[in-house]
C-alpha cells in the first residue's frame, strides 16, 4: 500500500467505529481526536482493525504515533508496504 | 409488615433449591472442542464483551458460566406472581450506547434510552436532577451557593488529573481542597458514585476524577427491555460469532505448562475434564483467579504478595418489592438516591443499620408490554456484618431491612404497601453464594486491584482478567470496556504466537 490508500484504509476503519462521523474534511496534519469525537477506545479499535484487516502489530507504547493522519501514515507505511489496499 | 409479605432468599439452606448452581455433568461438555483459542471463565459484562470481540475477530472462543443465567452480576430473576427483579439494572453513563454498538449491536444499543428522573432526598437538599454536567453546575451554584468559577476550576481540576501521576490524595482531601467545610455539596458529588462503584471518601482521588467525568455529566441511561432482555440478545449475538457457551459449569484450575522462565497458560480443569486454550481470561474475582486457580509455584512471591494484600470493595443489600398485577404506581421518578441522616460520611453507607438507600423504580416502561411495577432498594454493605449470623438472627435482620425500607419508601409513596405482593431481601451472604465473589464482592477490589489485573499476563503468558476492579474498571460500562481492553491484548497474543509458530522462508 502506498500512503494515500494506507490513509484511506485508516479513514475506512473509522467510518466503522465512528459512522456519524463526517470524515471528507479531515486534514492530516491535525490531531484526529481534535476534528472528530474519538475516545480511547476507538483508538484501541483501530489498532485491532488493522491487526485483523493487515495483519498489522501496533504495539501499547506506539498507539500515540496514530494521534494524526500523518502521523498513521508515517507510521504505518514501513509496516504495511507489502499490504494489499482490499485485504 | 404484613403476612402476605415472603421474605425467602434462594439460598439452598433456606429453600434446598441450587439457587442457580449445579453439579456439572459431563454431558454440558459433551459437544464442545477439545482446543479454543481462547477460553473466558464467567460471564460477567467483561468475560462476555471480551467473547463476542474474539469472535468477531474470527477467534474460537468457549464462555464458561457456573451459574445459570449469563451476565454475572448483570442479572435479575422471576418470583411467582409474575415479578421480574433485576439486580444492577440502575443506570448507567451513555457512553453504554456507543460500547454496545461497536461491541454487539445496534440493535443493542437502540435500547438505550435516558432515565427520565434522578432525585436526592436528604436532610440537606431535595431535589432533581437530570445528571448532566449543566445540570449539577446550577445545583452547585444555584441550590448551593457555590461559586461558578471555583465548580468550573474542580472540572477543570478532575479533567487533566492523570492517571500515571497519582498525587496520593483522597477523594476526601480532593472534596475539602475545592468545598472545604460544605458536606451537603461532598454528598451530592460523592453519594452517586459510592453506589455505583463502591469507592469511599478513603479512596485516591484519580479514581473519582475518572469516574464522575465518565458518569456524571450527559444524564443517566438504561437498558428498555430489561436485564433479563439484554442477556437474551447479548446470548444471540456470542452464538451467531461462533462462540460456544456453556452454563452449569464450574472451572476449577487453570492449568499452566511449566516452563524455564515462566509457566504459560495452557487451559481450564473442570473436575476431570482438561479443555486446552491458547489463551484463558478470567472474569472471575481478581484474587480468586490468582490465589486459588493457579498453581502458586508459577508466580513469583512478590506478585503473590501484592495480589494478597488487594482490598476487596465492599459488597451490597437489596430489597425487592413485587406489586400486584393491576396496581399501578404515579412516576415519582427513576432513581432516587434517599437518606435520613444529617450529614454525609462513607462508613454509614454500608452500615447495615443504615439510613441511607438508593430506590430504583420499574414502570412498564422498562419492560414494553408488561404493565407490572417492581421497586429495588440498595444499600452497600460489609460482608463481615453479615457473615457470623446464626440463622435465626439472619432472618430477623433481614426482615428488619425489609421493614425500613419499606418505611422509607412509604415516605416516596404513600400507601404502597397495600399493593406489595412480594418483598425479598439479598444480602452480602446472597451476593457471594450468587457470584462466587470472597466476600460477596459487588464492586471487585479496591484501586490496587488494577495493577496485578493489567499486568497477569506479564507474570503468565496467555492468562488475563478482567471484570470488575480497581474502582475505575466497575459498572456495566467499565466492566464492558475493560473486556474489549483485555480482549484487544488477547488477540495480539494469538496474532504473535501465531506468527512465531509459522515457520519463515
Amino acid at each position: 500500500m502506498n500512503r494515500e490508500e494506507i490513509i484511506q484504509a485508516i479513514k475506512d476503519i473509522i467510518t466503522t467505529i465512528a459512522p456519524d462521523e463526517d470524515l471528507s474534511s479531515l486534514t492530516e496534519g491535525e490531531r484526529l481526536r481534535d476534528q472528530i469525537e474519538l475516545d480511547s477506545m476507538d483508538f484501541l479499535d483501530i489498532v485491532m482493525e488493522l491487526r485483523k484487516r493487515y495483519g498489522v502489530q501496533v504495539p501499547e507504547d506506539d498507539y500515540k504515533e496514530l494521534a494524526t493522519l500523518e502521523g498513521c501514515a508515517n507510521y504505518l507505511l514501513p509496516l504495511m508496504a507489502n499490504a494489499t489496499a482490499n485485504a | 409488615m404484613t403476612s402476605k409479605h415472603t421474605t425467602q432468599d434462594a439460598r439452598p439452606a433456606h429453600s434446598g433449591s441450587t439457587g442457580g448452581h449445579s453439579t456439572p455433568s459431563s454431558d454440558r461438555l459433551a459437544s464442545i472442542k477439545d482446543h479454543y483459542d481462547l477460553i473466558v471463565i464467567g460471564s460477567g459484562l467483561a468475560g462476555m464483551t471480551a467473547a463476542n470481540v474474539m469472535g468477531r475477530n474470527g477467534r474460537s472462543v468457549l464462555l464458561l458460566e457456573s451459574h445459570s443465567n449469563y451476565g454475572g452480576l448483570a442479572t435479575w430473576f422471576k418470583r411467582r406472581g409474575g415479578h421480574i427483579f433485576d439486580v444492577s439494572l440502575h443506570g448507567f453513563p451513555v457512553g453504554m450506547k456507543k460500547t454496545c454498538r461497536k461491541y454487539w449491536s445496534q440493535e443493542i444499543a437502540d435500547d438505550i434510552v435516558p432515565l427520565d428522573g434522578v432525585r436526592f432526598v436528604n436532610p440537606q437538599f431535595n431535589l432533581e436532577t437530570s445528571f448532566t454536567r449543566d445540570d449539577f453546575t446550577r445545583i452547585l451554584v444555584e441550590e448551593l451557593g457555590q461559586e461558578l468559577e471555583q465548580v468550573e476550576s474542580f472540572y477543570t481540576h478532575l479533567r487533566r488529573m492523570d492517571f500515571y501521576d497519582d498525587s496520593g490524595q483522597t477523594v476526601g482531601e480532593l472534596f475539602e481542597q475545592f468545598f472545604p467545610g460544605r458536606n451537603d455539596v461532598h454528598r451530592l458529588l460523592m453519594e452517586p458514585i459510592s453506589y455505583a462503584n463502591g469507592s469511599t471518601l478513603d479512596d485516591p482521588a484519580i479514581t473519582y476524577g475518572i469516574v464522575f467525568s465518565n458518569f456524571m455529566s450527559k444524564g443517566v441511561y438504561t437498558f428498555r427491555g430489561g436485564t433479563d432482555q439484554l442477556i437474551a440478545r447479548m446470548r444471540r449475538e456470542l452464538v451467531s460469532n461462533g462462540v460456544d457457551l456453556r452454563n452449569h459449569v464450574t472451572v476449577d484450575r487453570i492449568r499452566l505448562e511449566p516452563g524455564a522462565e515462566v509457566w504459560a497458560a495452557k487451559g481450564v480443569e473442570v473436575g476431570e475434564r482438561f479443555i486446552a486454550a491458547d489463551a484463558v481470561l478470567s472474569n472471575a474475582n481478581l484474587k480468586s483467579t490468582i490465589l486459588d486457580m493457579l498453581d502458586p509455584a508459577a508466580l513469583k512471591p512478590e506478585f503473590l504478595e501484592e495480589v494478597r494484600a488487594v482490598r476487596l470493595n465492599n459488597s451490597s443489600c437489596q430489597v425487592y418489592f413485587g406489586l400486584r398485577d393491576g396496581a399501578t404506581l404515579p412516576f415519582v421518578g427513576d432513581l432516587i438516591f434517599t437518606s435520613t441522616r444529617e450529614t454525609f460520611d462513607s462508613p454509614s453507607l454500608c452500615d447495615m443499620h443504615g439510613e441511607s438507600r438508593t430506590f430504583s423504580f420499574y414502570y412498564p416502561k422498562t419492560r414494553p408490554g408488561s404493565e407490572r411495577y417492581t421497586v429495588v432498594a440498595s444499600t452497600n454493605a460489609r460482608y463481615e456484618d453479615w457473615a457470623e449470623l446464626d440463622q435465626v438472627s439472619y432472618e430477623r435482620e433481614k426482615q428488619r431491612m425489609i421493614d425500613e425500607t419499606l418505611a422509607c419508601l412509604e415516605g416516596l409513596v404513600p400507601g404502597i404497601s397495600a399493593d406489595i405482593e412480594h418483598a425479598e431481601a439479598a444480602t452480602p451472604r446472597t451476593f457471594k453464594f450468587y457470584t462466587r465473589h470472597l466476600g460477596g464482592s459487588s464492586f471487585g477490589t479496591k484501586f490496587e486491584g488494577l495493577r496485578p489485573s493489567m499486568e497477569l499476563h506479564e507474570e503468565v503468558p496467555g492468562l488475563y482478567h478482567a471484570g470488575s476492579v480497581g474502582i475505575i474498571m466497575s459498572g456495566w460500562l467499565g466492566a464492558a470496556n475493560y473486556g474489549v481492553i483485555q480482549a484487544s491484548k488477547i488477540d495480539s497474543y494469538l496474532h504473535a504466537r501465531a506468527l512465531s509458530a509459522t515457520p519463515t522462508t
